[in-house]
């Protein structure tokens, strides 16, 4: 997929779940809610993890890490649709996952690419790959020595147009802001190489543009546990002998996040749908997507912690796990403003000209 | 019927009525009586049944065929809350009287609800019904009233028992604006112009066969007609780039002169509010069509306001030494509001009401809260006190 004119115009999508997308979605949040319960996702924090590995044992056992890949390579041959609902559901657990970082970005990279010898053991899950970009960038860039999505078994290493393969680089995790999207440094000294392709950059922004477009899912996946979480808290909590949901001045707050929360929902379904049936109007719907969801999100899961009071400065209640999802992501793939300038560009709104 | 069915039906419409050689309003007589000017109103009263997702199917085919249409922007009050209301709570007598000449503009219908001392507070309002024999006498004063220097007919609340708390005593009432007890005066807006009027009511005579559902049942119809008026508010397709936003954008483009980092950064930003709001006015447009009406719609309300207003004061920001222009403070008598003839600080000053029309933002956002969040209802003091009671 390359970047669209600035002509494009809207597509006509729907933008209601079908029957599938509800289904993935309800077995999905089942298994997040077996094995990816707070305590264990808490406890990345303090540096053990029980989680990644069952949680991503039960994603194979569902078929998701194959869900991009085409059916001939052993795969669902489903599409960005399913994977957005993953993703949010995801995002609602706050969970560990490979799955953005290998079943979705490094997969449509590979696909793109056209690629038979790496995604077989993607798609079954026995392997998992990490594009490797620096964690900001929405568009092929600088190779990264800090990374998302590792361990991984494959790392994709762009270099100028062309893409390798690399198996044995030194990984050394480091301690993140959010433990539950670790971040690693990596050293490629003595690592074996191969070239997957010599002319990757389009299928390397393909990648990094499906990645935007769905962790905007994920970012409405915070945005609604948050709102959800807050608004239960809020009809239970009393003070001054009410009730504290009662009071309009936290009403109002609420109502305004409904609201914010609703478009985001609305704006991440349609850069899914999009990026589904390859439409020219993805580019801009995964600009406005990335910049309205990451905000969206941040602000639900800031507002989470502010209406809980003291409770969600707690490290035991799970609203910190959210809110720290939520800044991260936001940085991921592409800040807000990186988005609104791509943005600016796509639809004629240049920037000015300094001086 | 499915939609096969609908488009013979409009062919034969077509073929009996062909538009070039047929009167406007005989033509949109006949549309009506072939049940295609409101496919989901019922058989015989303009419509035919079906789902409200098949009237598209017949306004396409019908402006193809370069059919007349009924200038719905004219008659929006009687399309969007008038008739609802009429074909909810009407006797067979008055849907077969009104919703043809309604339908067809050849009455205008304006709404009087508002009061000096009842916005907010609606079911707090104070003109007064008395019955008479068959005939109600009516006195008070409504304001915010569009069309009403324009209107045959006017949808009115009115309090008919005092004795009873606020919502319990009021009556709905359709008005004849020409009763000779009907004054109509312009209110003047702070934009210089008066879009909206006053309308003092003395003596209004209404018979008993004007009422619109039960004596005392007025604040249960009302609320059929205001969520019309939600749905109307909320819940129209525009295309990307619409509203506050095109002028802004068409002045970015056109005037690199203008263009400052902190105003691009401010028009992506309404850019993309804009764009939300409008997947997100498709996709409550397409759970309409499946059955699955969104309770979002009146929270749709709340950002329309909000990205009117922070538009159009952008557009008065960007425009620099011209943004203290203003094109003319004459009082002008419009038909509908129209940002875009104007100039940004016509805008700006009328995106002002964006938040108190229709519902103050304050309100629907208790609204959201209480009624789709399931949060605690606000205290009221007044519930349960007769209306002739409370202070005042």
């Amino acid at each position: 997929m390359t970047l669209s004119p600035s002509s494009a115009a809207p597509a006509d999508v729907s933008l209601l779940p079908d029957d599938v997308e509800t289904d993935l979605r309800a077995s999905v949040r089942k298994v997040l809610e077996k094995r990816a319960p707070t305590d264990r996702v808490n406890a990345l924090y303090d540096g053990t993890d029980d989680v990644t590995g069952p949680l991503w044992s039960a994603f194979v056992e569902l078929g998701l890490p194959g869900l991009l890949v085409p059916e001939s390579l052993g795969g669902a041959g489903a599409s960005a649709r399913e994977a957005a609902a993953v993703l949010e559901e995801l995002g609602r657990a706050a969970a560990p996952s490979p799955f953005l970082t290998s079943s979705v970005i490094a997969t449509t990279v590979l696909v793109a690419l056209g690629d038979t010898t790496i995604l077989p053991a993607l798609a079954s899950g026995e392997q998992t790959a990490a594009l490797l970009v620096r964690p900001t960038a929405r568009q092929h860039g600088p190779t990264a020595l800090t990374a998302v999505g590792l361990p991984a078994d494959v790392l994709l290493l762009p270099e100028g147009d062309a893409l390798y393969a690399v198996r044995g680089a030194t990984v050394t995790p480091v301690s993140s802001l959010d433990m539950t999207r670790p971040l690693a440094e990596v050293d490629l000294d003595g690592a074996e190489r191969t070239l997957v392709s010599a002319d990757a950059a389009a299928a390397v922004d393909a990648g990094l543009l499906t990645g935007a477009g769905l962790l905007a899912s994920e970012q409405v996946g915070v945005a609604r546990w948050a709102l959800e979480t807050t608004i239960a808290y809020l009809k239970e909590r009393r003070q001054f002998g009410r009730v504290v949901g009662g009071f309009q001045a936290l009403k109002h707050r609420l109502a305004d996040l409904y609201a914010e929360v609703e478009q985001a929902d609305a704006a991440a379904r349609y850069a899914a749908a999009t990026l589904a049936l390859g439409d020219a109007d993805a580019p801009v719907a995964v600009a406005v997507a990335g910049s309205f969801c990451a905000e969206a999100a941040v602000h639900a899961a800031e507002e989470a912690i502010q209406l809980h009071g003291g409770l969600g400065m707690t490290w035991e209640h799970p609203a910190h796990l959210h809110l720290k999802r939520a800044k991260a992501d936001a940085i991921l793939l592409g800040s807000p403003e990186a988005h609104r300038a791509a943005l600016g560009v796509l639809v004629d709104l240049p920037a000015p000209t300094a001086g | 019927m499915d939609e096969t069915e609908l488009r013979e039906r409009v062919d034969a419409l077509l073929a009996e009525h062909p538009p070039a050689s047929t009167q406007r309003m005989d033509f949109l007589h006949a549309r009506f009586d072939a049940g295609l000017a409101w496919v989901h109103f019922p058989e015989g009263l303009g419509g035919l049944g079906l789902p409200r997702s098949l009237q598209t199917v017949a306004e396409k085919a019908l402006y193809k065929a370069g059919a007349p249409d009924n200038d719905p922007r004219r008659i929006g009050i009687g399309l969007g809350m008038a008739a609802p209301t009429i074909l909810a709570f009407g006797t067979d007598e008055q849907k077969q009287r009104y919703l043809k000449k309604l339908w067809c503009g050849e009455e205008v219908w304006c709404q009087l609800f508002s009061e000096p001392g009842a916005g907010s507070d609606l079911a707090g309002l104070a003109t007064r019904a008395v019955l008479d024999g068959d005939t109600w006498i009516v006195n008070g004063q409504k304001v915010w009233t569009s069309s009403a220097h324009l209107a045959d007919r006017a949808i009115m609340l009115a309090r008919t028992d005092p004795d009873q708390p606020k919502h319990a005593g009021l009556s709905y009432f359709i008005v004849d604006m020409h009763d000779p007890g009907v004054e109509v005066r312009p209110l003047r807006q702070i934009t210089g112009e008066a879009e909206f009027n006053e309308v003092f009511l003395t003596d209004v005579r209404i018979l008993d066969s004007d009422r619109l559902g039960d004596v005392g049942e007025g604040w249960k119809v009302a609320n059929a007609t205001l969520s019309n008026e939600r749905v109307a508010i909320g819940g129209g397709a525009f295309p990307r780039e619409f509203g506050m936003v095109m002028n802004v954008a068409k002045a970015w483009r056109e005037r690199p002169d203008l263009r400052t980092p902190e105003t691009h950064e401010r028009l992506l930003r309404g850019w993309i509010d804009t764009e939300v709001a409008r997947i997100t006015a498709t996709r409550l447009r397409q759970k309409l069509a499946a059955g699955v009406p969104g309770p979002e719609g009146s929270a749709m309300k709340l950002s329309f306001a909000r990205i009117n207003q922070q538009l159009s004061a952008l557009d008065v920001d960007l425009r620099g030494d011209e943004g203290l222009r203003y094109e003319s403070w004459e009082m002008r008598r419009p038909t509908h509001v129209d940002f875009f003839g104007r100039d940004a600080g016509f805008r700006y000053l009328r995106a002002k009401g964006n938040s108190i029309e229709g519902g103050t933002s304050e309100v629907l956002r208790n609204v959201v809260a209480e009624r789709i969040l399931g949060l605690p209802t606000e205290h009221r003091v007044d519930k349960d006190v007769a209306w002739k009671d409370l202070p005042r």
